[in-house]
């Protein structure tokens, strides 16, 4: 949508509403409140209160879908209650600044907590945490040496009817074709998805493709890998392994949950401060409950990743904001690969 | 002459009341329909060339396979435990609508963990039958159409229940005592006078079908919803989203027109009281017994199972050592989703009765039309309706900053009231349609004998109309209150900071795949739910028993 069109509904919208409806008033007295709109879910309160305990800032949040919260804030503008916009992909985020939702931060100690490939160029957003998308595959029916290392692999004729994928509505998998748009060109993006499409059984939710290779649906499936690390926490024997992609290549690649502070927030140095702190003395409580990686690579992962899948791995340094841009590239190509 | 005149400004003063509401209700939707004007040829192009004949195709075969299904589920339900007697008719009467109480995505979650691949079921039967054994597909349209139509049959069911208890009901057991064959009784008497009210009730259930887009995606299913879905959260552009709105629309549009052919000709406007129903037959024997487990069935499946699965993994994830996250703040989420459902149920309550009352005052056929723009938000998806709230809210806002009133922060978007005014949008048809119905019941010739004995319009609602149309009005009540129970996508993204229902908190762990713990606030949802539902069966079929 274009800002001008966006102008111009909001201008007629505001002459027929206010004739129709009168409202009471309503204020919302601030003090130190950081108020976040967050498309992130897991066990934000853990972290939140630890950031509101050490420095008595309190923490507001929204939880809700990231395009959602993100149109909500353009159409509210000024009048946004939101100074961060948190949310669990790179696209959004994208989109987000190039509705001009954001400020550019400047912040060296955010500069240097997050790598260069995780951020925005121009500094309008940070990510917090990494989920890798990678490939994982049964270790009952195959040893580690059958296992698939490369995306690109997967859409070989050999893994017809041995795949498990999560559908194209999804974001995870509409990042991970964006990524490959950015890596190898739309072409052979659209050429490897085709592949995929051909093979594979499309399933609704990465938990499911898991237990699908459990239960001998599929020998392999791409998923994040903290889906695999909370199946593992139930059942240590749970029968899938994890292989991280394309080690020898490009790496493997890695989505994102990041914020930025909006162009209207009350206190932007209030909300610049908590960036910085989950960026930082606060990436363990952000990242840790859901098994994710952290961003700053000064900070060790949870030990239960780590001594599952190790403490690093090869990472696509593909920039964030470079797959987050091309996300709607990638839904096209998913539509024209006949992915359902 | 004076009288006259007073008549004619009466109804000028309801009919445009009913433009108003119409107006203020039709603005979210309108806005974004706007766009059509300007289409977005590439995007409609692209999709054309791709994933939209398969969504027109597939929208096309859910809707019909739902409508048939509820239609024979729902009315072949509502004539076995009319008609006849058997073990448990008494209780399967009221118990058959308890399925409304369950969200279509909280049975989807849970067909598809039960039934699916890798739930227990499939596991047993591999065991049995070996690894490659055929299973019939859940996660397919005939599993979608399965779940939808268990969900849904009681809209229908309760339609006909109370059509067959009353008119249609006492027609049968007349033509009968005149002779007719039992096929020819139904076929010609009691059949045309039931038609309307399957046709209403096939249609509220086409419309939540047609507009859900979370059940269908569990199912894999691609429709005209999920496109608008995938096109604005995949590819950011609004613009074509709403214009692929439209489409959605047009779909409601198709639903309406077959509703107004289903009715058939007949219109009977009879005021209740002497109705008696059917004269029930005791059914013996293997008749009894098959009629009791066809009842139990379909029971089972859409309410008991689940909700005994869901009780099951509530109680083992709260107890266990991860626990269900923010379970101390449960009382604040019941509160919150009770408050927000009353408020809504009695807005659009109030709605629905100026509305219908003001087509019966204005003499104007205008005053049809607008309860008919009125209902435009119950044939879009939610989000759909929500985003158009955000547009409508935030110009408000503007609005009344351009007059001088500057309000502190988003006082409508940050606010009760634009939560509040986006449900209404969305579901000020069901309480329409329910109450239209009830007042249509009550004779033109008493509304103008009340009218000529001098009562005002306001008087002859209050006493003669809702009393009459006590029911209906209830229904519409209920079923707005069960819709805003169970709604998530407007509570998601125009609730104030701070304010999370039930439905929010289900869909907080729903969203991570978190299924199991999301039964408990899922299964909260459904206890709530049966307040309200378990008041209109009371209602409704106090008498019949």
């Amino acid at each position: 949508m274009t800002g001008m069109h966006l102008k111009t509904r909001r201008f007629l919208v505001a002459l027929s509403a206010v004739s129709i409806l009168s409202l009471p008033t309503a204020c919302g007295g601030d003090g130190d409140t950081i108020r976040v709109y967050t498309g992130r879910h897991y066990d934000l309160e853990e972290a939140f209160e630890k950031f509101s305990s050490e420095t008595g800032v309190s923490i507001e949040f929204l939880q809700g879908s990231d395009a959602e919260l993100r149109e909500r804030i353009a159409a509210e503008g000024e009048d946004t209650q939101a100074d961060i916009y948190m949310t669990v992909d790179a696209g959004n985020l994208a989109r987000a600044a190039e509705q001009g939702v954001f400020i550019n931060i400047e912040s060296d100690l955010l500069d240097e907590a997050v790598p260069e490939s995780l951020r925005d160029p121009d500094g309008q957003w940070y990510a917090l945490s990494r989920r890798a998308r990678t490939i994982v595959y049964s270790s009952e029916r195959m040893s580690s040496a059958e296992a698939p290392t490369t995306y690109e692999e997967l859409a070989g004729p050999e893994w017809k009817g041995r795949l498990c994928l999560r559908n194209s509505s999804n974001t995870y998998t509409q990042s991970l074709v964006a990524s490959l748009i950015g890596n190898v060109g739309y072409d052979e993006a659209l050429r490897i998805v085709s592949g995929w499409a051909d093979n594979a059984e499309i399933l609704s939710n990465d938990v499911i493709a898991l237990k699908s290779i459990r239960d001998g649906l599929c020998d392999v499936a791409i998923v994040n890998h903290y889906y695999l690390v909370r199946l593992m926490d139930d059942d240590p024997d749970f029968p899938v392994s994890l292989v991280w992609a394309d080690q020898e290549g490009r790496g493997t690649h890695v989505n994102i949950s990041g914020a930025g502070i909006t162009k209207y927030a009350d206190d932007p140095e209030l909300a610049l401060q908590l960036l910085e702190w989950l960026a930082t003395d606060g990436q363990n409580s952000f990242v840790d409950g859901n098994h994710e990686y952290p961003v700053n690579p000064a900070v060790a992962p949870e030990d239960l990743i780590a001594d599952e899948f190790g403490s690093t791995f090869v990472a696509d340094d593909l920039n964030a904001a470079e797959f987050g841009a091309l996300n709607a590239d990638a839904v096209r190509l998913l539509d024209e690969a006949g992915y359902e | 002459m004076a009288l006259h005149r007073k008549a004619l400004r009466d109804g000028l003063a309801w009919h445009s009341t009913a433009v108003v509401i119409a107006a203020v209700v039709a603005i979210p939707v309108g806005i974004l329909t706007f766009s059509v004007l300007n289409p977005s040829v590439d995007v409609w192009r692209q999709q054309w060339n791709t994933r939209l004949p398969r969504q027109l195709i597939e929208t096309s075969i859910l809707l019909c396979g739902v409508g048939v299904g509820s239609l024979l589920v729902g009315g072949g339900l509502a004539w076995l435990v009319s008609a006849y007697q058997f073990p448990g008719s008494r209780v399967f009467r009221w118990l058959l609508i308890a399925p409304l109480a369950v969200p279509s995505y909280v049975l989807g979650f849970v067909t598809l963990s039960v039934f699916g691949f890798t739930g227990p079921i499939q596991g047993w039967w591999r065991e049995i039958f070996g690894q490659d054994a055929w299973f019939p597909p859940i996660r397919s349209l005939g599993g979608a159409i399965i779940v939808f139509t268990l969900v849904l049959y009681p809209y229908v069911f309760l339609v006909a229940r109370a059509a067959l208890a009353d008119q249609a009901g006492s027609s049968y057991q007349v033509a009968r005592s005149l002779g007719a064959s039992s096929f020819e009784a139904a076929r010609r008497v009691m059949f045309p006078q039931l038609r309307p009210a399957l046709a209403a009730g096939v249609a509220i259930v086409a419309m939540e079908t047609l507009t859900d887009f979370g059940t269908v995606q569990y199912f894999g299913i691609d429709t005209v919803s999920v496109g608008v879905f995938r096109i604005w959260r995949g590819t950011f552009d609004l613009d074509a989203a709403s214009e692929f709105a439209t489409l959605v629309l047009l779909f409601a549009l198709v639903v309406i027109g077959l509703e107004r052919l289903g009715r058939g000709r007949a219109r009977f406007g009879q005021a209740g009281g002497a109705a008696s129903g059917l004269v029930q037959r005791r059914l013996t024997g293997i008749r009894s017994v098959l009629a009791f487990l066809l009842c139990g069935l379909v029971l089972t499946l859409s309410f008991a199972a689940p909700t005994v699965q869901l009780l099951t993994w509530a109680i083992r994830e709260a107890t266990g050592p991860r626990g269900t996250p923010l379970l101390e703040r449960f009382a604040e989420f019941l509160g919150n989703t009770l408050l927000l459902a009353t408020i809504v149920a009695i807005v659009c309550g109030i709605g629905a009765i100026l509305v219908a009352n003001a087509a019966r005052f204005s003499g104007r056929s205008r005053t049809r039309l607008a309860a008919r723009i009125a209902s435009v938000g119950y044939a879009v998806p939610g989000p759909v309706v929500a985003i158009g709230s955000v547009f409508v809210l935030v110009g408000l806002d503007d609005g009344l900053g351009l007059i001088g009133i500057g309000l502190p922060g988003a006082v409508a978007t940050g606010s009760l009231i634009g939560l509040v005014y986006a449900q209404t949008v969305r579901y000020l048809a069901p309480a329409l349609q329910t109450v239209e119905a009830g007042i249509e019941q009550v004779p033109h010739e008493m509304t103008g004998a009340a009218r000529s004995l001098g009562l005002r319009p306001r008087s002859v609602v209050a006493s003669v109309h809702l009393p009459l149309a006590r029911t209906s009005v209830l229904t519409g009540l209920v079923l707005v209150t069960v819709d805003v129970l169970k709604e998530l996508p407007i509570v998601l993204l125009l609730r104030p900071i701070g304010f999370d229902t039930l439905s929010v908190w289900t869909f907080n762990l729903a969203s991570e795949s978190r299924f199991e713990q999301a039964a408990l606030p899922a299964v909260a949802i459904i206890v709530v739910a049966m307040i309200p539902v378990g008041l209109l069966a009371r209602q409704l079929f106090r008498g019949a028993s």
